[in-house]
């Protein structure tokens, strides 16, 4: 019998309106395993991710994380809608990195590093400090702590980001298209941090474009296609040799 | 052959485009202006003594600081009530939302000096109030005083909920989705991401709000509250000199407001930090620039004035 999947999901439905977004996602991610998500825009990669924090609630199907419904309850066999708090507290162990990045404008990047674990957690300050230092040191910015969001480069905001998702000690990161929006010199950097922290054992799931670092860092990757999960398999079967037209068509695209 | 190897070329110094218009204009204006001032100052019935002796008077000084006194409580009230009818009228929760969009409802809608004279009078309807057996009479409490900060600082609630709810709007939702993100509750979301960004655009038609409020203060004279609008009709009203007593409390409403003025371009650029990289420019600066630019930019490749840095 293998471990509890860090994320289980069985036949997620999600829809915006009468827009149908997601049409029954079945998907496992085990502990420890990197899975890259790809397809084209519109397919429901970034919704899936989103519901996986309770950003969206889902419509149907059952989304579980480490075990947990997220988002309800279950006892008997009624769903009971959790409050605000539980919510909140299953959404601290979990970890996410947006493509716009979204870092707090007016917080200096220390502060936005030690905001979550000090409010949320109730760390002592000088502790959260200690550990955002390190953090952001381990990605590469420890000479950037006081500086504003707006004095960095976009690589650089992406990988405070990163370490302000690191500060809470997620059990499991999850990643918005992390290098759609930065300029293709600067797409490396962010793609640096995110190897290590994969080499750490980090549980991740990344929704990218990035072939080269799904087929390198990735154990396994995705097909996504209007609200389905077209292809599954390790990233270079996959790539290589697609086995659904679909998946050949996108990347033939793509790649 | 490399890129740094080629001297670098002289800077430009290029004779500047000339706006001889601008003098033109402004000198026409300033005539007017002069002539304006000069048939008023020599007015045959104006009595400039009667203005300098009242300007600084006991009577005038405590209806000035009545005026501020009321200008800030109210504004206290305005912006403290505002910011919770703007956070109930965004709450998910209905009745939240329904009590604020009925109270704006109302206070938007009848005018301030009836709301002024309301409370004032509120005793003869209302003698007394309580609950639980305790009651208290009205007359006691609603005093001028009492009477002004409600109608005034309860109206202008309304107005800056408004104000307020925009500068909530106007923070991109991709802020609070991180904050959620990481655990944040919805009132932490508001009180240490949201509010803070929101205050760039709360500030400004706060300024204006309370620049306002500074002269709408004079309709509290309604509920005989002592201002500067009450003490320039009580004392008018012994010795005639109406117009001359208008002129000692405007200079006092242009004084305050001029303060006002200035406080906001400094309140303005401390909530501009990590928004724009160059913060706007203090009074001073600007006008030294104008002066410096008036007639034509300063040639050479060095910027008028230099900008401090934000940290």
């Amino acid at each position: 019998m293998a471990a509890t999947p860090m994320v289980k999901a069985e036949a997620v439905h999600k829809s915006f309106g009468r827009l149908e977004v997601l049409r029954g996602i079945d998907l496992d991610v085990q502990p420890k395993e990197v899975m890259c998500v790809i397809g084209p825009s519109g397919s429901g990669k970034s919704t899936f991710l989103r519901c996986i924090n309770h950003l969206e609630k889902i419509d149907a199907g059952r989304l579980s994380v480490d075990g947990e419904l997220v988002g309800y309850s279950e006892r008997g066999d009624r769903l009971y809608e959790l409050p605000d708090r539980e919510v909140c507290k299953k959404r601290s162990e979990i970890g996410m990195v947006f493509q716009r990045f979204n870092l707090f404008p007016h917080m200096t990047a220390l502060e936005n590093v030690i905001e979550a674990p000090t409010r949320v957690k109730g760390e002592n300050r000088d502790k959260a400090v200690a550990r955002a230092l390190k953090l952001l040191d381990r990605v590469g910015l420890g000479d950037k702590v006081r500086a504003y969001p707006n004095q960095l480069s976009g690589g650089q905001q992406q990988r405070v980001a990163i370490a302000r998702a690191l500060a809470m000690q997620p059990k499991l990161m999850l990643f918005d298209e992390p290098t759609s929006a930065l300029d293709p010199e600067l797409v490396g950097e962010v793609l640096d941090v995110m190897r290590g922290l994969a080499n750490d054992g980090m549980t991740m799931i990344v929704v990218t474009h990035e072939m080269g670092f799904a087929r390198e860092v990735g154990d396994s990757l995705v097909f996504m296609d209007a609200g389905f999960i077209v292809e599954k398999g390790t990233p270079r079967d996959v790539l290589a040799n697609p086995r659904e037209e679909r998946t050949k068509a996108f990347l033939s695209k793509v790649l | 052959m490399s890129a740094t190897s080629a001297p670098r070329p002289e800077a430009i110094r290029a004779i500047p485009v000339r706006h001889p218009w601008r003098w033109v204009a402004a000198i026409v204006i300033l005539l007017i202006a002069a002539g304006a001032i000069y048939i008023v100052a020599t007015a045959p019935d104006l009595r400039w003594a009667v203005v300098q002796h009242f300007l600084f008077q006991d009577r005038i000084r405590l209806g000035a600081v009545a005026t501020i006194v009321l200008t800030v409580i109210a504004m206290v009230i305005g912006v403290t009530l505002g910011i919770v009818l703007a956070v109930m009228r965004l709450s998910p929760n209905p009745v939240m939302s329904t009590v604020s969009w009925f109270y704006l409802w109302f206070f938007r809608g009848t005018p301030v000096l009836v709301q002024l004279f309301f409370w004032w009078n509120l005793p003869l309807i209302l003698p007394t109030v309580g609950a639980f057996g305790h009651q208290v009479n009205t007359v006691d409490y609603i005093n001028p005083f009492i009477a002004s900060i409600l109608g005034l600082g309860l109206n202008e609630a309304a107005y800056m909920a408004e104000i307020v709810r925009a500068g909530i709007i106007s923070v991109d939702q991709g802020q609070t989705e991180a904050a959620m993100a990481l655990g944040m509750r919805r009132t932490q979301i508001l009180q240490r991401i949201v509010l803070p960004q929101a205050m760039k655009v709360i500030i400004p038609p706060t300024g204006n709000e309370t620049i306002s409020m500074l002269k709408t203060s004079s309709l509290a004279f309604i509920t005989t509250f002592g201002e500067l609008f009450r003490v320039q009709t009580e004392i008018s009203s012994f010795n005639f000199r109406i117009v001359e007593l208008l002129i000692v409390i405007s200079a006092w409403y242009l004084f305050f407001t001029s303060i006002l003025t200035v406080g906001q371009y400094y309140i303005e650029r401390y909530f501009a930090r990590g928004g724009q990289r160059e913060l706007p420019m203090t009074p001073w600066q600007r006008f030294r620039r104008m002066l410096f630019t008036f007639h034509a930019p300063p040639p050479g490749p060095v910027a008028p004035v230099t900008m401090p840095r934000a940290h």
